[in-house]
């Protein structure tokens, strides 16, 4: 349990020091024509999981047969992947087969300490940017482009919407 | 007695130990024998199209085909070529010496596994950044010391 609760601790220093980090800057650096604060801080946290994400994937596909397909990724993605990280796995993941995945997580680890309220809505985007950066990060080192967006509804469930790009 | 002696007598392991990144941009390359390098990386080259007609998804996937290992590639007079590629599209290619009858598929299997853990390794390094040519000290060595093993 106890290296358990160090990741969740890593994860949220993450997040503030991402969003402080901004805050601190002098005023000239943050003028008019950059973006608004909040999104450069997401920003910030989905690289640092894209980058986490890129070398993960790395070493768990190691000892894994190759992938057939973009669904079989994808369900590597929701089982050992998630499992690796999360403890569990994902609850339910859709798909339209035109490069569509919506992944559910019913109680999302970043999101269950959070207690459940529409107040406390506006915090779940910074406690979900760092696993959308997992996500694309790893997709992106097994040969899929990726955009991937999270939609909270009701804490802790979270829902991942993977979108494909096609070149 | 005269472990380095001995060495001497019994040819290496593999000649050629080349790694391949997804876009097929060479990522490393340790050769036994420098005066053989052009000739050993035409070699690779070649596997290279091996490799990429064997995971077209236009033959047929059985299931052998799903295994990472991908065994001989092909073979020359002199050598024997073989391949192994990652989940993330990393080809690892071996060029062994054909004299070398001692060497068994086995071994090729397993110097494959070292060689992806090695890998992976290095990768988890947090000063590589992705893409990049390998230039780890330590990854250099662990890989020599396969390539110059009997």
């Amino acid at each position: 349990m106890s290296e358990e609760i160090l990741f969740d601790c890593l994860h949220s220093q993450i997040v503030n020091y991402c969003l402080n980090v901004n805050k601190t800057a002098p005023e000239s650096f943050t003028s008019q024509t950059q973006p608004p604060e909040k999104e450069k801080d997401l920003s910030t946290l989905e690289y640092i999981g894209y980058t986490t994400g890129y070398r993960l994937i790395e070493r768990l596909t190691r000892e894994v047969p190759r992938f057939k397909d973009e669904l079989e990724t994808m369900k590597f993605v929701c089982t050992d992947f998630w499992t690796a990280i999360f403890k569990k796995q994902v609850d339910n993941l859709r798909t339209n087969h035109q490069g569509v995945y919506v992944l559910q997580d019913n109680a999302f680890r970043f999101l269950t300490r959070i207690s459940p309220g529409t107040k406390q809505l506006e915090h779940a985007p910074k406690y979900v940017a760092f696993t959308c950066g997992l996500i694309r990060g790893s997709l992106a080192n097994l040969g899929i482009s990726s955009t991937v967006t999270a939609e909270v509804q009701s804490i802790p469930s979270c829902k991942f919407h993977v979108q494909v790009s096609r070149n | 007695m005269f472990p380095l002696l001995s060495h001497r007598n019994h040819s290496n392991m593999a000649t050629c130990i080349a790694i391949i990144g997804k876009d097929n941009t060479p990522l490393y390359l340790a050769i036994s024998d420098m005066d053989k390098e052009l000739d050993l990386q035409y070699r690779v080259h070649a596997a290279l199209d091996v490799i990429e007609e064997k995971c077209s998804s236009s033959t047929k996937m059985n299931i052998e085909s799903k295994e990472l290992y991908l065994g001989l590639l092909y073979s020359t007079d002199n050598q024997k070529i073989y391949g192994y590629i990652t989940n993330t599209k990393v080809k690892f290619i071996v060029v062994v010496d054909s004299g070398n009858v001692a060497l068994k598929e086995s071994e090729i299997r397993t110097m494959f596994r070292n060689l992806h853990i090695l890998y992976t390794d290095a990768i988890c390094n947090p000063l590589f950044s992705p893409g990049e040519p390998i230039t780890s000290k330590k990854f250099d060595k662990c890989v020599r010391n396969i390539l110059e093993r009997q």
